[in-house]
């Protein structure tokens, strides 16, 4: 493994989409151009926000990193190796390094499963050995009690959900972690217990993590860089303290003034 | 942590005891008929023909429900069609259910191609008045209980197909597909053990009201002298016997028809109290 090489590159990635709603009564849909030729690079062990308004093609674009979708242009490098256009097939075996955490606890954990199981299915698939041990661990690593093992996920909160979510992602050890919107669903304290401990996580395990949010206060508290989209281009990409104390993109500032402040009148220091 | 949601049990119902109840009753006399039955079904006796139940005056002993025009025993005939009515719903609704359901799966999970032949085929299918199609395809198989079945396996696989199809596009939209896939599961085994254990609720309610549809089907083609011999106990070719004797002895129509009701509606009600009693997942 090249250490000075990034983990995650992007080059000029475009993805399209049929747009549905335009469809003409005969014929193909009318292509929708999503994301339009982004380029940038996550180096290994950072944390990278990635912010944006709805539509601006974020969730598309974290989707596209970890190849549930398939880019119409352009190039994505994990780990040096081109998954752009990868068939399925042979994303398999890469599919344990790279996990991800939805935005949706409920949908995102099938209900006839128990949390065991849940966790302990993909461990099985690639063939990790002392299944029970390593769900243990990952529950413990999460702050969750290994009774919960044997719960069905509508019996747990939706900060509990979210915690089975973040631990099915990491009890692979995978080198990569998309977490998109993972405290939108929340209620305020269960957004910081979710954030507080995906901050110690990032921390022990030395993830690399792309951080999906709407919201830049959230992404202030963990990302050390911070990339803005805006429909669908990449507006500002600088560390994140630059971006909350001088913003140079008109966007950025608009979603800073989003942010409710304690004090109105304290400029973000 | 505690909370209390895993302790919340949800009540039996009624339902779910009394329509059990009842296929439980039709399923243990129809699998010992030999020994319930108080008469031989097929016996004549002409001298002792149009006797009435055992609460009438005229009735005679060890003929419960009375008898018919030809003095055949009308409970042991109910309970001998019972064998005719169960065999036919309980081979008929789960291979339906295997067929459609399996076809439903694949279109709904897969999309595409597979998706829009099954379901143009489904379109052609229903297009087809159903009981007319079974009159048809009874006239080219020849009648006789396996082409009961096959009748109604090639009929009402359709609503199997439709209703599987629907609730597998919707489970394939959640995020627990797209975790799968993340987890790096095939898509095969997606569908069965993803998607299948989720749409096995509706799949059981499903196939208990089909089973309640074959011994209507059944009923029907026997009505019309469609199915088994003449002769051989079935509750349609009783309700068809006592429509021409409905004047002078209505029990001999009644109580098939009673018997037929109650088992289609238990077996529609024993499917939904199934899925209230056992889904894991509150609605």
């Amino acid at each position: 493994m090249d250490d000075a090489r990034p983990l995650i590159e992007v080059e000029n990635l475009r993805l399209s989409l049929p747009d549905l709603a335009g469809k003409p009564l005969i014929g193909p849909a009318p292509k929708l151009e999503i994301l339009k030729g982004l380029s940038f690079a996550i180096p290994r062990g950072a944390v990278l926000g990635i912010v944006g308004g709805s539509g601006s093609g974020k969730s598309t674009l974290g989707r596209a990193l970890i190849r549930l979708l398939e880019p119409s242009g352009g190039a994505i490098r994990f780990d040096g190796q081109d998954i752009t256009h990868l068939p399925e097939a042979d994303l398999r075996p890469l599919r344990r390094r790279m996990q991800m955490i939805f935005q949706d606890p409920l949908s995102s954990l099938n209900p006839r499963r128990r949390v065991g199981g849940i966790i302990g299915g993909p461990l099985r698939l690639h063939g990790f050995d002392a299944i029970d041990r390593r769900v243990d661990e990952a529950l413990d690593h999460v702050g969750l009690p290994r009774s919960f093992r044997s719960r069905y996920p509508h019996e747990l909160s939706g900060g509990q959900r979210q915690r089975v979510g973040i631990a099915r992602a990491i009890a692979l050890r995978p080198d990569f972690i998309l977490a998109d919107e993972i405290v939108s669903g929340l209620d305020v304290s269960s957004q910081a217990q979710v954030l507080n401990l995906l901050e110690g996580l990032v921390a022990d395990l030395g993830l690399t993590l792309a951080f999906i949010s709407h919201d830049l206060s959230v992404i202030r508290r963990l990302c050390r860089n911070v990339l803005v989209l805006h429909r669908g281009e990449i507006v500002e990409h600088a560390p994140t303290a630059q971006v909350f104390a001088a913003p140079r993109a008109a966007y950025t500032r608009e979603l800073l003034d989003a942010i409710p402040l304690p004090d109105p009148d304290q400029p973000w220091g | 942590m505690l909370d209390g949601r895993g302790a919340i049990r949800r009540r039996a119902g009624a339902r779910l005891w009394l329509s059990g109840g009842w296929l439980l009753l039709l399923v243990t006399v129809a699998l010992f008929a030999p020994l319930v039955a108080p008469q031989d079904p097929l016996a004549q006796d002409l001298m002792s023909g149009r006797l009435p139940p055992f609460w009438s005056a005229q009735a005679e002993p060890g003929f419960w429900l009375g008898t018919d025009s030809l003095g055949r025993d009308v409970l042991s005939r109910v309970i001998w069609g019972a064998r005719v009515a169960l065999t036919v719903a309980c081979i008929a609704g789960p291979l339906t259910a295997l067929i459609g359901g399996a076809l439903g799966l694949i279109a709904g999970f897969y999309r595409g191609w597979a998706d829009r032949i099954i379901s143009r085929l489904v379109d052609i299918w229903m297009a087809f008045p159903p009981v007319l199609f079974s009159i048809l395809l009874i006239a080219v198989l020849g009648t006789g209980l396996t082409s009961i079945i096959l009748a109604i396996v090639v009929i009402d696989w359709t609503r199997f197909a439709r209703v599987v199809r629907a609730e597998a596009m919707n489970q394939g939209a959640m995020d627990y597909v797209a975790a799968a896939q993340v987890a790096g599961f095939s898509r095969l085994r997606t569908m069965t053990a993803e998607i299948l254990p989720n749409v096995l609720p509706t799949l059981v309610a499903l196939l208990s009201l089909e089973m309640g549809i074959a011994v209507i089907v059944e009923a029907i083609l026997s009505f019309v002298n469609l199915s088994l011999s003449t002769d051989a106990p079935t509750w349609g070719g009783m309700i068809a016997e006592g429509r021409t004797s409905i004047h002078q002895a209505w029990w001999v129509l009644a109580f098939p028809l009673v018997a037929l009701f109650l088992t289609v509606l238990s077996f529609s009600q024993f499917g939904e109290g199934l899925k209230d009693r056992f889904d894991p997942v509150l609605r």
